[in-house]
């Protein structure tokens, strides 16, 4: 393919010493996991996945992201038809603030929310509990938290096609007498439809597992607050149940490679998805 | 690009702020101000601002992150996290290289596999790596409770931000600058030195801030692996640990957060002013 192509004997080496270290760092964990999970049978499995501790904490995860996804899909998608095609005073501090919960560690993100909302501490603590409102420690902490975590993900997967895309069409309708919300179903939606599908795989598969910020905000209730990886943690931590926490594992992880394959068609599908997760 | 005009528009913009402002904004402003233990004293003067007190404890934050303890997890974190987006910036060079000029069967499971620790939540690794790596290891390799198991999980979560931002450069090189020089005589290495390496250089410094920013702040990997010791308590952890305890400790772990974050963001933005530099002398 390219010029320089060393010979076949000299690409060995490097081959061997590349593909041993991706073997031993993530094949063999990778490998491992599945085989423990299932080392007694998948019988054993699925009763460790049925327990009402890991059904609810599968629950819990599922409603979050069936809140937080969507919030997150529309906030993404305006802010990246805001800084594609608009210029307004504050564009450069809105595009900044989209990567600070990747920039900050999503523990920090959790305590932050935490000093924010908290019922004592928290600077809007006492003003929520009046009202009756109770944020961390809750489920709404826990979604809040996702919401942080997972806020870049659409924006980002969107914004490069939406300026690939220019706004041609989008003009000429416009001069056609089409208003926005047809201009935008009929003519941008379309066009950025596989980024969006990109950026929503995104935000579900971190929300689904996310763990430092959640830990923080969510206060490990069973049955109430506790997430699908709160739960591996805890049935470990405090249980010492190997079996529970590996189930609970081997689900989220065939959850994330479903992910990936979804992630790695979409790619196919459009050439312009880069793999800018960061 | 239109100014923002319409009605629709300013008011969506305005609604996509106070969601910032929710998510994002005042919880970051309330973690600084306990962290760095700023408050206003309203004397009970409802909105008369101007009778307002403002007050500020620095002293008390750097008294909490000059602590021993506080300290040692700070310099562990600064330290592992440098040595792992090192170690990940010459073996992502060398992962993408093998991706990008060498064929083999078998390559499509391979880029599979290089996204998998990004996909694999941050727990499962950490489940993985406590019972591969821990007191039942079956590899008979027991590291719970030393830097080392933190350091292999660190290398494990960051492995993909080097490779993904070295491989697109490295396809995009075409080969016959390194043609030219080899064929003038220069040695392999040398080849490498003066025509692959510079071309990498910006892509390899933005994937060391990625991965250093990310390994600053891991906890789901860690925090089974870490034990209880302070000699394996990275500062994230140390923040877990002080959010557990009552109020006063919590602001400390306010304070510890702050110092976290302006150290990771301190670093992430020299690297990419640094991989900004290369890339324009590289252009010029």
């Amino acid at each position: 393919m390219s010029v320089a192509a060393p010979s076949a004997s000299r690409r060995w080496p490097l081959r061997i010493v590349v593909l041993g270290y991706l073997a031993a760092l993530v094949g063999l964990p990778v490998v491992y996991l599945f085989v423990k999970a299932f080392s007694s049978g998948f019988g054993a499995f699925w009763h460790e996945v049925s327990q009402p501790g890991s059904v609810g904490a599968l629950e819990l995860s599922a409603k979050i992201a069936a809140v937080v996804v969507p919030v997150n899909t529309i906030v993404g998608v305006a802010a990246a038809l805001l800084l594609a095609r608009r210029r307004f005073v504050g564009r450069r501090f809105l595009d900044l603030t989209f990567d600070v919960p990747i920039a900050v560690s999503p523990i920090i993100v959790g305590v932050a929310l935490f000093f924010a909302y908290a019922e004592r501490i928290g600077w809007f603590g006492p003003w929520l509990l009046h009202r009756g409102i109770m944020v961390i420690f809750s489920p709404l902490g826990i979604a809040l938290a996702s919401m942080a975590v997972s806020l870049p993900y659409v924006l980002r997967s969107v914004l490069p096609v939406l300026i690939e895309v220019g706004e041609v069409q989008e003009s000429a309708a416009r001069t056609l007498g089409a208003g926005p919300w047809r201009r935008f179903f009929t003519i941008t939606l379309p066009a950025i439809r596989w980024g969006v599908l990109y950026g929503v795989t995104l935000t579900l598969a971190r929300t689904l597992g996310e763990f430092g910020a959640v830990l923080i905000v969510s206060g490990n209730i069973q049955g109430k607050t506790q997430t699908l990886p709160i739960y591996i943690y805890d049935a470990w931590d405090q249980n010492y149940d190997a079996l529970a926490s590996y189930a609970g594992a081997v689900v989220l992880a065939l959850i994330s490679i479903t992910a990936l394959v979804v992630l790695s068609i979409l790619r196919g599908r459009e050439r312009k998805l880069h793999v800018n997760i960061a | 690009m239109r100014p923002l005009s319409a009605v629709g528009a300013v008011g969506g913009a305005t609604l996509l702020v106070g969601y910032l402002s929710v998510v994002v904004l005042i919880p970051i402003a309330a973690l600084a101000a306990h962290g760095l233990g700023i408050s206003i004293d309203t004397h009970g003067q409802g909105f008369a601002f101007w009778d307002w007190s403002l007050h500020t404890n620095f002293a008390g934050f750097w008294h909490t992150v000059t602590q021993p303890t506080a300290l040692q997890a700070i310099w562990l974190s600064l330290w592992l996290s440098l040595g792992v987006a090192a170690l990940n910036a010459v073996a992502g060079i060398a992962i993408a290289w093998v991706l990008v000029r060498d064929e083999f069967p078998g390559k499509g499971l391979v880029e599979g596999v290089i996204d998998l620790p990004f996909a694999l939540p941050t727990i499962v690794a950490g489940i993985v790596f406590l019972f591969l790596y821990g007191a039942s290891s079956p590899v008979h390799l027991d590291l719970y409770e030393t830097r080392t198991i933190l350091f292999m999980a660190l290398l494990f979560v960051t492995l993909p931000f080097s490779v993904r931002a070295v491989q697109p450069v490295l396809e995009s090189l075409d080969g016959h600058a390194e043609a030219a020089a080899r064929s003038l005589g220069a040695s392999g290495f040398r080849t490498y030195r003066t025509i692959v390496l510079p071309s990498l250089l910006p892509a390899v410094l933005s994937g060391f801030g990625l991965a250093f920013a990310r390994a600053i702040g891991e906890v789901g990997s860690l925090i089974l692996v870490a034990g209880g010791l302070a000699h394996t308590t990275t500062a994230s952890l140390l923040i877990y640990n002080l959010m557990q305890g009552p109020p006063s400790t919590q602001v400390e772990a306010a304070s510890v957060s702050v110092a976290l974050l302006v150290l990771s963001l301190v670093l992430l933005s020299s690297s990419s002013a640094l991989s900004h530099h290369f890339s324009r002398r590289l252009t010029a």
